[in-house]
């Protein structure tokens, strides 16, 4: 690699226009984002193009901002004291730091699934029955039966828990909390789906499942999902951007990113030099 | 990954090496510190549960005869001619009638007494408690189509006389220096053998007033009055509490302002409970007006000494909440407010119900501030609302425990236990409602 291009990056002057998706285009866009926690700057000029309906993987080694900037989509780094957040995001060319725009129903529309499976310490029909309710998606309870029941056909999660749904969500197994969690996500009907390495606390035949539904569930949502595993990256998404030292590095289809990467430090990252 | 090896021409000593003697005497040492470590442990908490079970047993043994109420059974007849000349049967006029002279009547008729010996009727008249025409007069207030008729009464036995049946007055000490008089004893025994004297369990030491004979006195006043100031507590501190501990923990900036009201909060929690009744008669009774001795100051008192109490117990509770609940609500498009009330606080509840109780039970036996207050007082008749004069539970010990005669000795005791009772049943409401709300995740 030339160091020309590299510091193009560093200077944040401008992503490569290389393949995959544009800097301005998709269902989700971010111009030059900056975020600082206090004085420290976690995350340095970031473009990047989120297409609609696909899976987008941000990989990078740990600390390298890919969380920050993820966290940054549904605005839950509001909750974090001295986040400051720079730059544009738009979320269908509309501005979600908007201060018109209410970040409650960004969340809505902009569904999140944690590191840590989190199910509520309630009954498995609550735990996805809360957002509906919440938002006043259901106007009966039959609609909501059906909303509960919609959700976790979708999660794969129906079969294991259709005789059970009084019980605690925090009674089942990891795998089984998460898809609970993912199922929570998709009740209140949203567009996007972040995953904030949603497989990182499961082992791998849970893990092989998550990653069975991430890509069933491509079909009806727009899914950005944070991991370390790369061969977990490689599988599940159709566009990878690979994240170092707080700056997007490189961007482009998975396919291109792992078989031809044209950044060295990408390329150091996946045959494992840096991490 | 190759593997290094770095020559820094030192050889890390291995145990292997040691004496194989040293080591074994390393070992026993350690053995023998950790045993010495449990043996502290397990004498400290033998040596806590004893004075416990001392504390228990003294109070216990002391008190319980105040449980247990001497009481004369008496054919009394209920005269017009004392109660009512007049025959009009007003109130009034029963109100003032002179009941002690009908309960004297009926003794000296049961003793076979005539009327007319001064000595012998001014003995028999120290067997009846000076409290019997209260009952009487009761009695006939109640129901005034009594008057005129003969009937069979129970009525309250002198303290002495009560003392002697629960066997605290030593008959073998010299009539002179006696209480009770000889002629008395003989009576007390001649009633006792008729049926006519007898212990029965003492309501009265819950339902009646303050009194200066310790038969007619009771802990009704103070019951109520801790009641009225329990509710005070919970209605002001509880609200006040939890409202703080969940903004100061939610909502509130993390700076310097925020650093310096909760370095206070644990000031305030520190401060001896007798500036806070000073703060009650400085502003609540000198400055507001509120009436002294009444039951909402005490209350309003109480309830700011337990206010720290509560923030800081909630505020605990609210941190062991994981963080992952809160981002999980946050997650799903919950505003604040919806995650703190729907996730945070109850799963919050049972640390909060649990500080709440354990300070209501710090108010509870709280007698400091109180006397500052005026809720030493001599109260006879309940107190209907907050604002008229009552005295608290904890103030009713202390005030018996000031008193000459020998009945309140064991009412002391027996009000602590009643106290006693209060305080493990409030930690057995903790302990209930904790486990009813405790939820694991």
């Amino acid at each position: 690699m030339v160091a020309a291009s590299d510091a193009s990056v560093l200077n944040g002057s401008g992503a490569k226009t290389l393949t995959g998706p544009g800097a301005h285009s998709g269902k989700i866009s971010a111009r030059d984002v900056n975020v600082f926690y206090g004085e420290n700057q976690a995350l340095k000029s970031v473009n990047v193009g989120i297409p609609e309906r696909s899976v987008m993987a941000f990989i990078g080694p740990s600390g390298c901002g890919k969380s920050t900037f993820l966290r940054c989509i549904n605005r839950m780094n509001d909750t974090i004291a001295g986040c400051r957040v720079t730059g544009k995001i738009t979320l269908d060319n509309e501005d979600i730091y908007d201060s018109k725009l209410d970040v409650v129903q960004l969340r809505a529309r902009v569904g999140m699934v944690f590191q840590k499976p989190n199910p509520f310490p309630k009954s498995i029909f609550d735990n996805i029955a809360y957002g509906p309710r919440i938002h006043g998606l259901a106007q009966s309870k039959t609609d909501l039966e059906g909303i509960v029941t919609a959700s976790l056909k979708k999660a794969g999660l129906w079969d294991e828990v259709k005789d059970r749904l009084k019980e605690q969500g925090t009674g089942l197994s990891g795998g089984q909390q998460q898809r609970l969690c993912i199922a929570r996500a998709i009740a209140v009907g949203p567009e996007v789906i972040l995953m904030d390495e949603p497989c990182s606390a499961l082992d791998p035949i849970a893990t092989a499942r998550i990653e069975e539904l991430i890509d069933d569930l491509r079909k009806n949502f727009t899914i950005v999902i944070v991991t370390h595993s790369m061969q977990q990256a490689a599988r599940v998404s159709q566009h990878t951007a690979f994240f170092h030292l707080g700056s997007l590095v490189e961007k482009g289809e998975t396919q291109q990113i792992f078989m031809a990467p044209t950044d060295k430090r990408t390329q150091d990252y996946i045959t494992g030099r840096i991490g | 990954m190759t593997d290094v090896t770095v020559d820094t021409g030192y050889t890390s000593p291995s145990i292997s090496a040691l004496d194989p003697e040293a080591v074994r005497r390393r070992v026993a040492q350690r053995r023998a510190a950790e045993w010495r470590f449990q043996a502290y442990g397990v004498a400290a908490i033998t040596f806590g549960l004893l004075c416990v079970a001392l504390l228990f047993t003294v109070i216990v043994a002391k008190g319980w005869p105040a449980f247990l109420q001497s009481t004369l059974k008496l054919e009394v007849a209920f005269d017009p001619a004392v109660i009512d000349p007049a025959g009009k049967r007003v109130t009034d006029d029963i109100m003032a009638a002179d009941y002690q002279a009908l309960a004297a009547a009926a003794i000296y008729k049961q003793l076979g007494i005539a009327p007319d010996d001064a000595v012998a009727t001014a003995l028999a008249d120290g067997l009846l408690s000076t409290g019997a025409d209260v009952d009487l007069r009761k009695l006939v207030l109640a129901d005034p189509s009594i008057i005129g008729k003969t009937q069979s009464v129970y009525l309250l036995a002198n303290g002495n006389v009560d003392a002697v049946l629960k066997g605290a007055i030593d008959r073998a000490v010299p009539e002179a220096s006696r209480q009770i008089k000889d002629q008395q004893l003989a009576w007390v025994d001649q009633l006792v053998t008729g049926g006519r004297l007898s212990k029965a369990f003492n309501w009265g030491l819950f339902t009646r007033g303050a009194s200066s004979q310790p038969e007619t006195a009771g802990l009704g006043v103070a019951v109520i009055g801790s009641f009225f100031m329990m509710i005070t507590v919970l209605l002001v501190a509880v609200p006040l509490g939890v409202a703080a501990a969940i903004y100061l923990e939610e909502f509130a900036a993390k700076n310097r302002w925020t650093d310096f009201v909760e370095v206070n909060i644990s000031n305030l929690a520190a401060v001896p409970s007798i500036v806070f009744g000073l703060l009650g008669l400085a502003i609540l009774i000198n400055f507001v007006g509120l009436p002294r001795s009444a039951s909402l100051v005490g209350g309003l008192v109480l309830a700011l000494m337990t206010l720290p109490t509560v923030i800081i117990a909630a505020r605990a509770a609210i941190t062991a909440v994981p963080p992952s609940i809160r981002q999980a609500a946050l997650g799903i498009g919950a505003s604040k407010m919806q995650s703190i009330f729907h996730h945070v606080l109850p799963l919050a509840m049972p640390g909060i119900l649990t500080g709440t109780i354990i300070g209501l039970a710090k108010a509870l036996g709280e007698t400091a501030p109180l006397l500052m207050i005026g809720m030493v007082a001599f109260v006879v008749d309940y107190p209907r609302t907050p604002l008229d004069p009552a005295t608290a539970l904890p103030v009713q010990i202390y005030m018996w425990s000031t008193a000459q005669e020998r009945g309140f000795v064991e009412r002391t005791s027996g009000a602590t236990m009643v106290l006693l009772v209060f305080l493990l049943a409030m930690n057995l409401i903790a302990v209930i409602l904790r486990r009813r709300f405790e939820r694991k995740w």
